[in-house]
């Protein structure tokens, strides 16, 4: 059996850019896998892929790099792709399948994380949290000449929209049913083992909400789905809550519809073009906003880890991979 | 129905505030440049007392107002009321139990939320701009971290309930152990917080729970642990919060309440791991004004000799 053994007999395994905590791959797989650091040459990458990637048979993501036909058409001999997130929309999936290249990604590792921010950015805004963190840490309250904090609004028997009930979806109307509030969605096709109800368009989902949680991936289908036809019937007094991708917004309509209150807040992770966030939104009070964090946690960092080296291994070994992307 | 006095001490609600002036002779408190005297003046006509968790009715107040039928609380916590003087004296107590209950439990969580995943920081992060610099460090995950509840009264069971949905294993300490729940049980509050790893408080303020989260305790929870406050403040130490939090003896804490309100220890402006709120357990429009009309109602019912809705005493 041989996976590309070239480097002293430990399989290769490419990497264009580390993911986050690549020391800790480093450390964990020294003794398995020989990575091939494409970074660190001084080389341009189609330069370096053609040198010594030829032979290369899986490679490691780091989560965000573009996987796509400009990349692969260097790497004849690619059969894996294993990227640490949950997230696809860096890759891309036709062509890898046109090309014969399996990929293995995070599954539902990092839903819990994911929907536990989504719920507190909601509080958050609900509830003024980083507001009135902000307004203690000035030393505002004890203040004699401050103003008094506005005060919130009560969770219990707000109307959740959830859009996309995959994993993401599932843990947030959990969480959410918690506290009493309803649930509804709106995802590419009912689930009838789920009995929330359920909205065919997302207009229709937004007029019935009181709050829009997005927990869908990206893909041509959701690219702007949330537009200003969207936002307006989500209304005065509605909050949109993004944890999947910024895209899916159409962050300009967005950034006016916040500015001129014709929806009541946002609580924001994910946004167009990272790091880059509009700055209209920092003098808004009824805006939290978190730089793209959602999924990262110590425990489900290394749980996509854990994962991604246990894909490379099984792979390397001829063992069905831990968690394939299946064609959808 | 005029000429009944009320005594508002401190103000709290600008809904509750009209409410009572367009139904009683109102004596607003916090107006009056030299408190005692305005007391003095107006005691032959006040009847009631409105306080709040801020103010109370102690026994100084009680004894100055020989007229005093019934204090009306607009909290549930009526520490700041002198209860056994009230007692003593038929004097009739009010307070605002179960209307506030989501809304405290909501912020329980949103404060755990808020400290384990640093909402805060990382809100301050992006609007300084440092995102553009480097990616936000990483963060602790909150579900399935082992929740630890002083008091599994009202507000201590939807803190439960809540947590629960996030898959929060559920332990609780009490005065005395529950028979109707499935939580775990410890008999003191140090081995609650060796067992757990957020530990909230949600008990009520008496003479047994001063200090009921010392530094034993804090040290008990210790480097990774974070401490929950949405009771009283004077439930924990505060000079030893403060310094088990800059040693880092303490891994992080969300709090609602303090033992000096509105003074906050300034050394806590500056720590990552800690969020601060003004008091805002039951701050929403809607439960504010719930509350209001059961203070207006409990004295209602009160001159119109009818049972009150929510009496303590």
């Amino acid at each position: 059996m041989t996976h590309g053994i070239i480097h002293g007999h430990l399989p290769q395994v490419l990497v264009v850019r580390p993911p986050e905590s690549f020391s800790l791959y480093q450390s964990q797989c020294s003794h398995k896998f020989h990575f091939l650091k494409a970074w660190e040459s001084p080389l341009p990458l189609d330069q370096f892929l053609s040198t010594h990637a030829r032979n290369v048979q899986a490679m490691l993501s780091c989560g965000i790099f573009p996987i796509k036909a400009d990349l692969l058409c260097h790497l004849p001999s690619l059969r894996l792709v294993v990227t640490p997130s949950s997230g696809l929309n860096h890759i891309d999936l036709s062509e890898c399948r046109r090309r014969g290249v399996t990929v293995a990604y995070a599954g539902s590792v990092a839903s819990c994380d994911v929907a536990d921010l989504a719920v507190g950015l909601r509080i958050d805004v609900l509830r003024k949290i980083s507001v009135a963190d902000r307004y203690v840490k000035q030393g505002l309250w004890a203040s004699k000449t401050s103003y008094p904090i506005p005060l919130g609004s009560k969770l219990k028997g707000k109307r959740i929209g959830i859009i996309g009930l995959g994993s993401i979806g599932q843990e947030v109307a959990t969480r959410f049913e918690a506290f009493g509030c309803s649930i509804s969605y709106n995802s590419r096709k009912q689930k009838p083992s789920f009995s929330y109800p359920f909205y065919s368009s997302v207009f229709e989902l937004a007029t019935n909400s009181d709050a829009l949680v997005i927990c869908c991936g990206l893909s041509d289908q959701t690219h702007h789905l949330i537009n200003k036809e969207v936002l307006l019937a989500l209304g005065k007094e509605g909050v949109i809550i993004n944890v999947g991708r910024g895209a899916i917004i159409d962050e300009k309509e967005m950034v006016q519809c916040l500015v001129q209150g014709d929806i009541g807040g946002a609580g924001l992770d994910v946004f167009e073009n990272e790091p880059n966030v509009p700055k209209e939104l920092f003098a808004l009070d009824n805006v939290v906003l978190s730089p793209h964090r959602a999924a990262f946690t110590h425990e489900t960092l290394a749980s996509m880890r854990e994962l991604a080296i246990g894909n490379l291994e099984a792979f390397f070994l001829n063992k069905p991979l831990l968690s394939q992307v299946m064609n959808n | 129905m005029e000429s009944i006095g009320v005594l508002m001490l401190i103000p709290m609600n600008t809904y509750l505030e009209q409410e009572l002036q367009k139904r009683y002779n109102l004596f607003k408190l916090w107006t009056a440049p030299q408190k005692p005297q305005f007391i003095k003046e107006h005691a032959n006509s006040i009847r009631a007392v409105v306080g709040n968790a801020g103010a109370g009715a102690d026994a100084e107040l009680i004894e100055a107002l020989p007229r005093l039928e019934i204090v009306s609380s607009f909290s549930v916590g009526v520490d700041k009321i002198d209860l056994a003087k009230c007692r003593e004296k038929g004097i009739r107590v009010t307070n605002t139990p179960d209307v506030l209950t989501e809304d405290v439990a909501d912020l329980a969580i949103g404060l755990m939320l808020a400290v384990l995943r640093r909402l805060c920081e990382s809100d301050r992060y992006v609007r300084s701009g440092k995102w553009k610099k480097g990616d936000y460090k990483l963060t602790t995950k909150f579900s399935g971290k082992t929740v630890g509840i002083i008091g599994l009264g009202r507000i201590g069971m939807a803190v439960a309930k809540r947590a629960e949905a996030f898959n929060c294993p559920i332990c609780y300490y009490s005065r005395t152990e529950k028979s109707d729940t499935k939580y775990k049980y410890y008999p003191s509050v140090v081995e609650l917080a060796s067992n757990c790893q957020i530990l909230v408080v949600a008990c009520p303020l008496t003479e047994e729970t001063q200090h009921i989260v010392n530094r034993e305790v804090m040290n008990a929870l210790g480097p990774k642990g974070v401490l929950i406050n949405i009771g009283r403040g004077p439930h924990v130490d505060e000079p030893e919060l403060v310094s088990a939090l800059v040693e880092g003896r303490l891994g992080g804490a969300g709090l609602d309440v303090y033992e000096h309100e509105p003074e906050v220890p300034e050394e806590l402006f500056g720590l990552e791991n800690v969020v601060l709120l003004p008091h805002v357990g039951s701050g929403t429009v809607e439960t504010r004004k719930v509350m209001a009309d059961l203070v207006l109602g409990n004295l209602e019912a009160h001159f119109l000799n009818k049972p009150l809705l929510t009496p303590l005493v």
